[in-house]
């Protein structure tokens, strides 16, 4: 499966419908369920009042933080093992998506944590702890990425440290856990199904899903840019070479 | 497989430590001026250092990992050891493992012994315990080191490679950081730390061998 994907003609030829695709859906998800979290669903008191309503936008960010790093690490898996350069490529234009999501979750956590927790950093909480060192997981990868001299280099240093950083990232996860928590429990996802209100869980899903789907879509833009880049250094080396 | 080429890199590892000047006394000075530049910068109130000493040397230990790890790889890589290194038949993963380990007992172990005159001038009373966290030091500074070897492999082409390091090691060291400070406390939960910190160290030193030989064979090419 990771074969047929290696191709970088035919990751052209997907993205090339795909990834308008995926702005068009990203955009209107995220259009409605911004719609309905911040005009039409009824404030959520004991939350804060209004400040809940950017939970519309922090929880799918905060997903999409935990996501991001999982499919770089399962890329640079992919490259290292089999040497497919498009997974190269996508963890390339990942990371600085990822750093990106990252940091906007942490912001918008601050911003709703100010007006509920009367604080806008709580470093006893195990979630706002584990998101800040995934943040400084992105940044060491793009630094070291951005250090090395040549694209393989480059490729297999990345590679080797969102490997290590994943195996990491249940520990960090696990040994943050043991501080107390001011962190309202997930309650999104439970055993006994998702304890939200039905009014809160469908603009909060469709907001996921949208952000999601943009996430994806601005990651195939730079996906493609990259392999164009790499397909002009080709042909000029060849210029270069043939005179 | 004979040990010998791992004997040799330990003991070439050792014999750097002690070479160019002030060699092992660079990494003690370091450490114990970062940590008592801690009491000008937050003001003398016994009740206050006396809280935060163990944190401020768990701060102070994992600086001085950072900043002398920079070399250990670098050199190898500059003056082609390391390609020596690779040909050998010994596995990478073990030399590399042999020559953090040295790098450890030169750098790292004698911080961890400096350690109880450190908490005596942050006001700890003076009794067994300075030893059993003398001893929690070793090992948590057992898993800085390794972890902290995996960054200094990756970044041994970079020049100017140490605040690479930093930036790659640090998040790596927060469970052995958070347990080491959790095991010198009595908060609920702090009973199983220092099984927890003595698991993160042997963590690191099952992991972060065959990082450190991916990395070097990388910076070998």
């Amino acid at each position: 499966m990771f074969s047929w994907f290696a191709n970088p003609s035919r990751f052209m030829n997907l993205s090339n419908w795909l990834a308008p695709a995926c702005y068009a859906a990203g955009t209107l998800l995220i259009a409605w369920g911004l719609w309905q979290g911040l005009w039409i669903v009824p404030k959520d008191d004991y939350q804060g009042g209004d400040i809940m309503r950017v939970m519309f936008v922090h929880v799918p960010s905060a997903w999409l933080a935990m996501a991001s790093y999982s499919a770089m690490a399962a890329m640079s898996f992919v490259w290292f093992i089999w040497r497919h350069e498009v997974a190269d490529v996508a963890a390339k234009a990942i990371a600085p998506l990822g750093a990106l999501w990252t940091a906007l979750a942490l912001a918008t956590g601050a911003i709703w944590g100010k007006p509920t927790w009367g604080t806008w950093w709580q470093w006893d909480d195990a979630r706002l702890m584990s998101v800040l060192f995934m943040f400084f997981l992105f940044l060491g990868y793009i630094a070291l990425r951005a250090a090395m001299d040549t694209r393989q280099q480059a490729a297999r240093a990345g590679a080797i440290l969102a490997m290590v950083g994943a195996i990491n990232v249940p520990l960090i996860h696990y040994s943050v856990d043991l501080f107390t928590s001011l962190h309202q429990d997930a309650s999104v996802v439970t055993a006994d199904g998702p304890k939200m209100a039905a009014v809160y869980l469908w603009p909060l899903l469709s907001s996921a899903l949208g952000h999601s789907f943009l996430f994806a879509a601005l990651v195939q833009t730079q996906m493609r840019t990259e392999i164009r880049e790499r397909r002009t250094a080709r042909i000029r080396a060849d210029l270069m070479a043939g005179g | 497989m004979t040990p010998k080429p791992i004997l040799a890199a330990f003991g070439q590892a050792l014999a750097e430590a002690w070479a160019g000047g002030a060699g092992a006394l660079l990494p003690l000075g370091f450490f114990a001026g970062a940590a008592v530049l801690v009491p000008l910068g937050i003001g003398t109130d016994p009740d206050t250092l006396r809280a935060v000493g163990p944190g401020i040397l768990w701060v102070a230990l994992a600086l001085s990992s950072l900043v002398t790890l920079e070399r250990i790889f670098q050199a190898d890589t500059e003056d082609g050891t390391l390609d020596l290194w690779l040909q050998t038949e010994a596995p990478a993963s073990a030399i590399a493992a042999a020559k953090t380990m040295a790098h450890f007992l030169t750098a790292g172990l004698p911080l961890a012994l400096l350690s109880p005159l450190l908490s005596l001038m942050f006001l700890a009373d003076a009794d067994a315990t300075l030893l059993v966290h003398a001893a929690y030091y070793a090992i948590g500074g057992l898993a800085f080191y390794f972890w902290g070897g995996v960054g200094a492999a990756l970044s041994a082409t970079v020049r100017r490679g140490g605040l690479l390091i930093s930036l790659i090691a640090l998040p790596l060291y927060v469970p052995t950081a958070i347990f080491g400070a959790l095991a010198m406390t009595d908060a609920p939960g702090s009973q199983s730390a220092p099984l927890l910190l003595a698991a993160s160290a042997l963590f690191a030193l099952a992991a972060a061998p065959f990082a450190m030989a991916a990395a070097l064979r990388l910076a070998a090419d």
